[in-house]
């Protein structure tokens, strides 16, 4: 592509961001929250490519986790809530793959997972908390001990201490630091010069991008060095972070996306029902993620009409008065 | 008497323990109801906050989750999460969290992960989230949780959050500073723990439900010698809370 010659390496599309830097068996951060920027143009890319045996890190997520898990690319996961909002209060394909033993799982708590990705980012091995005291998050373990020994699998899941600053008892949990492959992000602005802006909350987005051996941003906009450069307080993370970038407007549909879209309540509801069945799920992964040939013919699918619905006010930053039940 | 729904006096009970000053941490479904509602009738100087980390948001249309977009919208500051917990668990601020549950004990432990076998549930549940977290710094913890005898149990499948552990100072003795299960606001009424033991006891029942009714659907013996019986929703907070909170009907 051409125009932005600072980023020229960096740009790309979704199918090659994931030829290039999403193995089998990767271990991979997803950014976002539930229902919010979840970075759904890379995860299609992902199940059309059929990468397999992913090693998901996140803190808590909704879709994103939900479509890999569902599409048979996760072998495991370290999570701390698998849930879409009022759409499925639990990941409905998460749910049944655990309910089946189908993937392995590990529990944490969404600040001890964004510890661990701050752990990662400051290259210290651990970080401690008073988290989870006295809870099954730290009394029982999920993984085997049998995997313990495979890459990127901690020792242990973690440990309980005594402080050693401290000579009355007094207990503190130590959280293995997590180093993914690669992260995903989902941003609203990429500047020209390769910049990222994250609007709206940014959850443990910039933890995770720093903690990682590699980041894929995918952004909404491309926008001038000018710009980014003019309000730089706004901005997330530096261009050298970053190793691809994916211009994907309305990527994270159907998740929502601050000052730009709203999440797709048509769409939430429609995944909720096909998500409930396993053959209502194979038809829609095969209509939605399949039998799209590219990002655009998938947003012709959604519809120019449910586009502009969930579009954000630029100065609220939803979309008021969206139908969302 | 005015007619209102289970969620509204859920809501409405829940709003009532909280004072000006209080920074409130709520999670989804009716404790997002609570928090707004207790803001907009009882304690306008409290503060409405999200684990993932939007400060004081404007509420203009209700959040139906917590990273849903109306939560950054018009708040004070927008955070991450790191810096959201750090909040919960201050020791200038007196943080009070909603948070909701599938089961709880007689101390107010919570579990939202598994039934049955952690490692082959019959049912998953979404995981802690932040509620673990939440449940280890907060001041103090009302959970929001239907009640019946499957979810009143005498041992959790799986302790996501933790109230007050054993009971007595138990919860002290296992290095969290502070905390502890506050109050418990059910369909039928309001329960809280006995200040030394930490013993779920049920302070109020609502308009219309018996005692009986509640020890029925409790699964383990509570003291209700201190019960009594709610004072019903105003046409006041009813207003606020259908005209003002959630007029989309969304939660209500």
């Amino acid at each position: 592509m051409s125009g932005y010659p600072e980023i020229a390496d960096k740009l790309m599309s979704v199918d090659e961001a994931v030829k290039r830097f999403i193995k089998d068996g990767c271990q991979l951060a997803i950014g976002g929250f539930t229902v919010t920027r979840n970075p759904m143009a890379m995860v299609y890319g992902i199940v059309r490519q059929g990468i397999k045996d992913i090693h998901l890190v996140c803190h808590s997520n909704g879709q994103a986790l939900d479509v890999l898990i569902g599409a048979g690319c996760v072998k495991r996961v370290e999570i701390a809530y698998g849930g879409n909002g009022r759409f499925a209060p639990t990941c409905i394909r998460f749910k049944k793959a655990i309910q089946k033993g189908e993937v392995e799982f590990e529990d944490y708590s969404n600040y001890q997972m964004s510890l661990r990705f701050l752990a990662g980012a400051l290259g210290i091995p651990f970080i401690t908390t008073k988290s989870g005291l006295g809870t099954d998050i730290i009394n029982l373990e999920g993984f085997s001990r049998k995997i313990r020994k495979e890459q990127k699998v901690a020792s242990q899941k973690l440990i309980v201490m005594q402080n050693p600053f401290n000579d009355a008892d007094d207990k503190v949990v130590l959280l293995p630091a997590l180093n993914p492959d690669v992260s995903l992000i989902h941003a609203q602005y990429v500047g020209e010069d390769g910049t990222v802006r994250i609007k709206g909350l940014t959850f443990a987005d910039i933890e995770q991008a720093q903690s990682a051996d590699v980041v894929i941003v995918t952004c909404e906009e491309i926008v001038p060095r000018s710009f980014i450069r003019s309000d730089p307080d706004q901005n997330s993370l530096p261009p050298f972070f970053v190793d691809a970038i994916v211009k994907v407007p309305y990527g994270a549909h159907p998740t929502a996306c601050y000052a730009f879209y709203d999440y797709d309540p048509k769409h939430l509801n429609l995944y909720k029902k096909a998500a409930e069945d396993d053959n209502l799920f194979k038809q829609y992964l095969d209509e939605w993620v399949f039998g799209v040939t590219s990002h655009d013919a998938y947003l012709d699918k959604v519809g120019g009409a449910t586009l502009m619905n969930i579009k954000a006010n630029p100065v609220l930053g939803y979309a008021p008065g969206l139908d969302r039940k | 008497m005015a007619n209102y729904t289970d969620n509204e006096m859920m809501a409405i009970s829940a709003g009532r323990f909280i004072k000006d000053g209080d920074i409130l941490f709520a999670g989804t479904g009716v404790s997002m109801l609570a928090a707004t509602v207790a803001k907009k009738v009882y304690a306008p100087k409290a503060v409405v906050f999200f684990e993932t980390g939007g400060i004081d948001p404007s509420l203009e249309e209700i959040p139906m989750a917590v990273a849903d977009l109306r939560v950054m919208s018009g708040t004070c500051l927008n955070s991450g999460l790191i810096e959201a917990f750090s909040i919960v668990g201050h020791r200038k601020l007196h943080t009070v969290a909603f948070l909701g549950a599938a089961q709880i004990d007689k101390y107010g432990n919570l579990n939202t992960t598994v039934i049955g076998d952690y490692h082959r549930p019959k049912t998953r549940f979404s995981g802690s989230g932040g509620a673990c977290d939440v449940a280890s710094f907060a001041s103090g913890v009302i959970t929001f949780i239907q009640h019946e005898k499957r979810r009143f149990v005498e041992r959790l499948d799986y302790i996501t959050s933790l109230g007050w552990y054993k009971g007595g100072n138990s919860r002290r003795e296992l290095g969290l500073q502070r905390g502890g299960a506050m109050a418990v606001v059910t369909n039928l009424g309001v329960m809280k723990f006995d200040e030394t033991t930490r013993a779920m006891y049920l302070a109020e029942y609502y308009p219309g439900i018996t005692i009986a009714r509640i020890i029925e659907n409790t699964g383990f013996a509570i003291d209700v010698s201190r019960a009594i019986e709610s004072v019903p929703p105003s046409e006041e907070e009813l207003r606020i809370l259908r005209e003002e909170v959630d007029p989309q009907k969304l939660m209500l």
